[in-house]
């Protein structure tokens, strides 16, 4: 089933303006369970300015053509992380790719290893289960103090990488490990555990080592660079799990 | 802070959709505290190590010098044999690759194997064949008769 839309593009949208647009094909993961149990594609043409992100693109669908495509997406400038998505078999931000740099025809589907609800809405609990497991909060054993944590630019570098995570679980639904076993803590939970773990004002480390040196933690990594890939904030994501590889192997910080 | 929902408890019925995740075990289950697979993960690096100069060079002296896999037969098994040196270097090639290889089955398994069922009898199947292999080649390493 192909749903094309006919309508001039004088359409409101971000490509109203301008001289003749440009038009790029959509090819989109549909699901709804209320109306059907397996999923499908539908494909929509699309006008689009050079300027435009694929985060445009689809919403302009959502505007003028059907608006029943369900996403997630908040602040569209890729600090809040909503709007992840598998794009041509890749996870990236809608919100931080060009439409003109995606080829003729983009393939667009939810993030992969966790349950659709609604066409690119997953079900984030087991990914937020993940994350919970691995204590992300500060963990300290001394009295607090009267004024705030010092710490040393080193020190504070130390972990810097990993602070920059928004949660869009881009890395762990790209980790073919993940997609076949739910139970494995994913990358996302294991850099959150990193920022933790490297931060000299906590005291927490051993508690968080512990739980990623489970059957189900960082040793299940096969180091496939995946979540590297696909981090929007370009964290390195491998680096960080296998530096809590060498935490555990040599319980050194 | 927030609460750990399980899904039952959010009202919504649990949905039989596509690609949902195979979640083995129920989260938060009391798991076994063991080092067996950091274990596992430095024995794979160390072996993968040593059975690249084992094996490399068991391959170079049978088919390569002094005219090659030619001149293999009972006898120059045998000639190789008489050395506790040769015996030691077999012993420690065959145990390191039959185990490096197993552990890399296992985790294969575990990855790509979705029942249970079929994962436990998978590796069932590997640890019997890995057992007979290591049993069988280190009977004959330490029983070969050169006069037979």
């Amino acid at each position: 089933m192909t749903v094309v839309d006919s309508r001039p593009a004088a359409a409101p949208g971000p490509a109203a303006t301008g001289p003749a647009p440009v038009t790029v094909t959509l090819k989109i993961r549909r699901f709804d369970p209320e109306f059907a149990a397996e999923a499908r594609w539908e494909s929509y043409q699309v006008p689009f300015d050079p300027s435009d992100r694929l985060l445009d693109a689809i919403m302009w669908v959502k505007w003028n053509v059907d608006g029943s495509l369900a996403l997630r997406r908040s602040c569209a400038h890729g600090v809040c992380g909503s709007d992840a998505m598998r794009v041509n078999g890749v996870n990236r931000l809608a919100c931080k790719v060009l439409v003109k740099d995606l080829g003729p025809e983009i393939t667009i589907e939810p993030i992969k290893g966790l349950p659709v609800e609604k066409d690119l809405i997953v079900d984030m609990e087991p990914f937020f289960d993940a994350f919970r497991a691995v204590k992300p909060y500060l963990i300290t054993d001394d009295h607090e103090p009267t004024r705030e944590r010092l710490q040393s630019p080193e020190d504070r570098a130390r972990f810097d990488d990993t602070t920059k995570c928004i949660m869009c679980a881009a890395c762990t639904t790209s980790c073919p490990v993940f997609w076949n076993d739910g139970d494995y803590f994913g990358p996302q939970a294991i850099v959150a555990a990193h920022r933790f773990i490297f931060d000299s004002r906590d005291a927490g480390a051993d508690e968080r080592l512990e739980i990623l040196n489970e059957r189900e933690g960082v040793w299940r990594c096969r180091t496939t660079f995946n979540c590297t890939d696909a981090c929007p904030r370009g964290i390195q994501v491998t680096k960080a799990i296998q530096e809590v590889k060498r935490a555990l192997l040599f319980r050194r910080l | 802070m927030a609460t750990t929902a399980v899904p039952a408890e959010r009202g919504a019925p649990e949905l039989a959709t596509p690609r949902s995740p195979r979640r083995r075990t129920k989260p938060g289950a009391a798991k076994a505290r063991s080092n067996f697979e950091l274990y596992a993960w430095v024995f794979m690096r160390i072996s993968g190590l040593l059975l690249f100069f084992l094996v490399l060079g068991h391959l170079f002296i049978m088919n390569v010098l002094d005219g090659g896999v030619q001149r293999v037969n009972f006898g120059f098994v045998a000639g190789r044999w008489a050395s506790p040196f040769w015996r030691t270097w077999d012993l420690v090639m065959l145990l390191l690759a039959e185990l490096h290889g197993t552990n890399g089955l296992r985790t294969v398994i575990n990855d790509y194997a979705e029942r249970a069922q079929t994962r436990f009898w998978l590796k069932m199947l590997l640890y019997t064949s890995a057992f007979l292999v290591v049993t069988l080649g280190t009977l004959v390493i330490f029983t070969f008769d050169p006069d037979l």
